[in-house]
């Protein structure tokens, strides 16, 4: 990789904006599961697994898997934010490897919010 | 602080900026000082909103007026109408359809939506294994500006007016910190950067540094060129591998983008970071005591000053900050000391982020701005205690923090108001406790705690507070005497004014706190050899309440002595000679919540009043 300059940043932010942005891309959605040391410990691992057979099982390409940090919300993990392009990210608690190859069929397939184990839509506020 | 007469918000949520919700920031911005209304309208950008497919979306307060599908070109329009002559543009609004989602929005869940994330920002939403995410999110736009528009005085001064103060826990202010870091004389300067979080209860740093390891080491490059500093060091607590394995992969891809290293972004400035992972003592969290744990020596503090800004690792001027501290940092440089100080309470400026556990509805990792009560900390975000609890009162600031009573809830959190109740901000642990939790057996757990990872090096510390565990323990068996308190008073002085380091310092506390607002339970015990929380073991006893039992014989399978005993259907029996009080059967029992519980431990003057 070759060392950046000033100015080259710009260029980074531009390109992550252009595919962390579903809209522009060609991607159906995105699914994070969210890994901290707590989802982990509550079976994130199982979760994330879970989500790449059921992709691969249902033949499923256009749709990003991505890892990140914990949430904020311990007690209701392994969690993890399910979004369609074009629509507000959908947060699910309480997660297990069949609840959530559910969600993906129900969500993902035929674009339907599995209401019994979503706890919120939108995303946070920041300052 | 400054009043806005508008505040602008810009919602940043992936769907938005994906529509070029930047832009139209950076529009409105420039727009709003062409047309001099700088000093009236605030900008802010927001979390999700929940209505992407309307984006981007502007909502103008306090009039809550909602702007969607705006494009960079609307927005002198937009600004000369609304913002400066104060008539909403119609065809901009959005009307909402009669149709409304059975799912709760993020900004309408209680936990969500009290929270204000400053260094929690990129939580759940950017990779922290890719530097291109977190530089997509902003990231290395503040060393950027750094490095091309200030000079390193300019930064020092930037970070003292912002009025940021140390996340450790001290408090201190850290703009002094750097000042006098920068100002101390010599070539070589050091920096580190204290992740050895050991309070029982807290991850804070855990979470910041799984999160977004890139914020802290931004937070740590822009200290390196204003303090001058070329070497900077992560003390990470080696209990934390997903914390250590995600900082070392955020290292080497700094390094490898010239972000970190030599040259940095060209400029010809160098800094280096290396993660050293502490062996697992709490006493290393002590600055003193860090520093001398890095240099390969025992970790143990010593007395200050000198203080480690002037004479630090290897002699050498050192400046050290937590990981909350450092990962504040590039906010504050991008978005102004202004802004900064804007957020918090006159003597304590910014966001602090809390762990909230113990008997508590909602756990987890809070942020909040300085100055929220800790009664809309516990309630409002925490949902409160279990379903037929009270609460009793909070512990803050783990082993060297104190407790504090549900009379003194509304207490604004910062740095000094704390104090003053007789518990510390520290980092950031907060234990919720209920009706099920004895005070002197938690002032006894956190001692212990202490006693344990006392160092040993002074007197007071050592000796002083095992004689207070042993005092403590006495009292939980039920031998307390007439003059114990006072005994345990006078112990928590000494040991209080005359200890080496901050842990002796602050061990008394959790003791001193209970002592002043739960002072009664203390006298239960001592003089009526009663504890009501039913915790105390010498001083209960278990028995079946035969009206309730059921026979269900759960706690006979989960009996680890034998002692209960019974034929299924049919009430059981408590062998006390065998029972050894572990609660297992009490916490087993399902009939509780159908007609009180079946199983009741009550307190053996109880069961002598009765006989």
């Amino acid at each position: 990789m070759a060392k950046l300059k000033i100015g080259d940043l710009e260029k980074i932010r531009e390109k992550v904006r252009k595919t962390a942005g579903l809209r522009q891309g060609k991607s159906r959605g995105k699914v994070t599961v969210h890994m901290g040391t707590c989802g982990i410990a509550a079976g994130a691992r199982g979760i994330l697994t879970a989500v790449m057979d059921q992709l691969e099982a249902s033949e499923i390409k256009d749709v990003i898997v991505a890892t990140s940090g914990c949430a904020g919300l311990c007690s209701r993990e392994p969690m993890a934010t399910v979004e369609i392009t074009g629509n507000p990210p959908v947060k699910y608690v309480d997660l297990t490897p069949e609840k959530i190859r559910k969600i993906l069929d129900e969500h993902i397939v035929n674009g339907n919010i599995v209401e019994k184990n979503a706890l919120a839509i939108g995303s946070e506020r920041t300052y | 602080m400054k009043e806005h007469r508008l505040h602008v918000l810009v919602c940043a949520g992936t769907g938005c900026v994906a529509c070029r919700s930047f832009e139209i920031r950076e529009e409105l911005e420039q727009e709003i000082i062409r047309q001099g209304l700088q000093e009236e309208v605030n900008v802010v950008t927001t979390g999700c909103r929940g209505l992407c497919e309307k984006g981007p979306i502007v909502i103008v307060q306090p009039d809550g007026i909602f702007y969607r599908q705006l494009t960079a070109k609307d927005i002198p329009h937009l600004v000369t109408e609304h913002l400066l002559k104060g008539r909403p543009v119609k065809k901009f609004i959005y009307v909402p359809s009669k149709k409304e989602s059975p799912i709760p929005k993020m900004m309408d869940i209680g936990f969500f939506k009290h929270q204000r994330l400053v260094v929690l920002r990129n939580r759940g939403r950017l990779d922290p294994e890719s530097i291109d995410e977190y530089i997509g999110f902003d990231g290395y736009r503040a060393l950027e500006k750094v490095l091309t528009q200030m000079t390193p005085p300019q930064v020092v001064e930037e970070i003292k007016s912002s009025g940021l103060r140390g996340r450790g826990g001290g408090g201190f202010p850290t703009g002094i910190k750097w000042d006098v870091c920068a100002r101390a004389p010599g070539q070589i300067k050091y920096l580190v950067c204290n992740g050895d979080e050991g309070d029982p209860g807290a991850f804070m740093d855990r979470s910041v540094l799984e999160a977004d390891p890139h914020a802290v080491l931004e937070g740590m490059v822009i200290g390196a060129v204003a303090m001058g500093a070329h070497k900077g060091y992560i003390y990470v607590r080696s209990e934390y591998p997903l914390a250590i394995k995600r900082l070392e992969i955020a290292i080497r891809q700094a390094e490898a983008y010239g972000l970190l290293g030599e040259n940095i972004l060209g400029t010809g400035f160098n800094f280096s970071i290396e993660v050293y992972p502490g062996a697992g003592a709490f006493v290393c969290g002590e600055e003193t005591a860090l520093l001398a744990s890095l240099e390969g020596k025992v970790g143990r503090p010593r007395p200050r000053p000198p203080y480690p800004a002037e004479k630090g690792l290897w002699e050498k001027p050192t400046c050290i900050n937590n990981v909350e501290t450092w990962a504040n940092v590039p906010q504050i440089i991008l978005k102004g000391s202004g802004w900064y100080s804007s957020i918090g309470t006159e003597t304590s400026k910014g966001t602090k982020i809390f762990s909230l556990v113990g008997k508590i509805n909602n756990t987890g990792l809070v942020e909040v701005p300085m100055g929220i009560t800790l009664r809309e900390i516990i309630f409002d975000i925490g949902g409160g205690v279990g379903k037929g609890k009270t609460f009793k009162a909070v512990q803050t600031g783990g082993p060297s923090g104190g407790c504090i009573p549900e009379s003194l809830l509304d207490l604004p959190i910062d740095y000094d108001s704390l104090t003053k109740a007789g518990s510390i901000m520290g980092s950031g642990g907060m234990i919720v406790m209920d009706n099920d939790t004895c005070m002197v057996d938690v002032a006894r757990y956190f001692l212990n705690f202490t006693v344990e990872e006392s160092c040993g090096k002074c007197n007071p510390c050592r000796v002083g507070t095992r004689h207070m565990v042993q005092i403590l323990e006495k009292i939980c068996e039920g031998n307390g005497e007439p003059g114990d308190l006072e005994k345990l008073e006078f112990l928590a002085r000494t040991v209080q004014s005359t200890s080496l380091c901050g842990l002796g310092k602050t061990a008394p506390n959790p003791v001193l706190t209970t002592l002043k607002y739960f002072r009664d339970e203390y006298e239960a015990h001592i003089h009526d050899k009663r504890c009501d929380a039913l915790i105390c073991k010498a001083l209960i006893s278990y028995r079946v309440l035969p009206e309730k039992c059921t026979g269900c014989q759960r706690c006979v399978s989960v009996c680890p002595t034998g002692a209960i005993t019974g034929p299924r259907s049919q009430a059981h029996n408590v062998d006390l000679s065998k029972c050894i009080k572990c609660r297992a059967c009490y916490e087993i029992c399902r009939f509780d919540a159908i007609a009180g519980d079946a199983i009741r431990i009550e307190t053996t003057r109880e069961e002598e009043e009765e006989a």
